[in-house]
């Protein structure tokens, strides 16, 4: 959650949400949360675990271009 | 009963002298659809606030705070925003408890000051997204 806020309020077109997924079980079920942290971007880019700022900063991009290939 | 203990007061306290403006922690909740995570979350955001003057809580009842709710794009409870000198996107759904709640004191900071603490290639990048991006963290507390 870390670079994802902190992207936020570097950039007025990112939004990052916490979510707790035991507290929200219809979420991480639509989103099939195996593993956590889990990220989701824009719906069609998603991964496991955490990524160094660059490699972060990477699918923030494809999310934004609407590029879902990884 | 407090849910922070002294020694985890006494070190956010130490952190949010770190803190250059106003933030405030808008908390939606509803104790009819989720009674206990709602008092829970609420103890925790006024608790996190009493340690700082720069930091107030407002709750909300997305029910009733129809507007506000919309406003925010908040639709569940228990959420919380993190807002600074504006709204910056930044949400909690769910009490942040372990490494989340890190994440919570982090956000307090960085809103507060009004930085992101990323590259100064990272920021050059992010000027220049096509599209907007919403990025969802899964976690657990532990």
């Amino acid at each position: 959650m870390r670079l994802a806020q902190h992207m936020a309020i570097a950039s007025d077109k990112v939004r990052a949400v916490a979510i707790e997924a035991t507290e929200f079980p219809e979420l991480s079920r639509h989103y099939q949360v195996m593993a956590v942290p889990k990220i989701v971007m824009n719906e069609h880019v998603q991964f496991e675990g955490a990524l160094p700022e660059s490699q972060f900063l990477d699918a923030v991009v494809r999310a934004a271009s609407g590029d879902g290939s990884r | 009963m407090a849910i922070l203990q002294a020694k985890d007061q006494a070190a956010v306290r130490k952190e949010f002298e770190r803190l250059t403006g106003p933030v405030k922690l808008v908390v939606f909740s509803q104790e009819l659809v989720a009674g206990e995570l709602c008092r829970q979350d609420e103890q925790i955001m006024k608790e996190v606030a009493e340690l700082s003057d720069q930091i107030m809580v407002e709750v909300l009842n997305p029910q009733i705070d129809r507007e506000r709710a919309e406003t925010y794009g908040v639709s569940d409870v228990p959420v919380t925003v993190v807002e600074g000198a504006r709204d910056y996107g930044i949400r909690f759904l769910g009490i942040p408890a372990g490494y989340e709640f890190s994440n919570l004191i982090d956000a307090i900071i960085a809103t507060s000051r009004g930085e992101a603490g990323l590259s100064e290639a990272t920021k050059a990048t992010l000027a220049t997204l096509p599209g907007e991006v919403e990025i969802k963290v899964f976690s657990t507390p532990t």
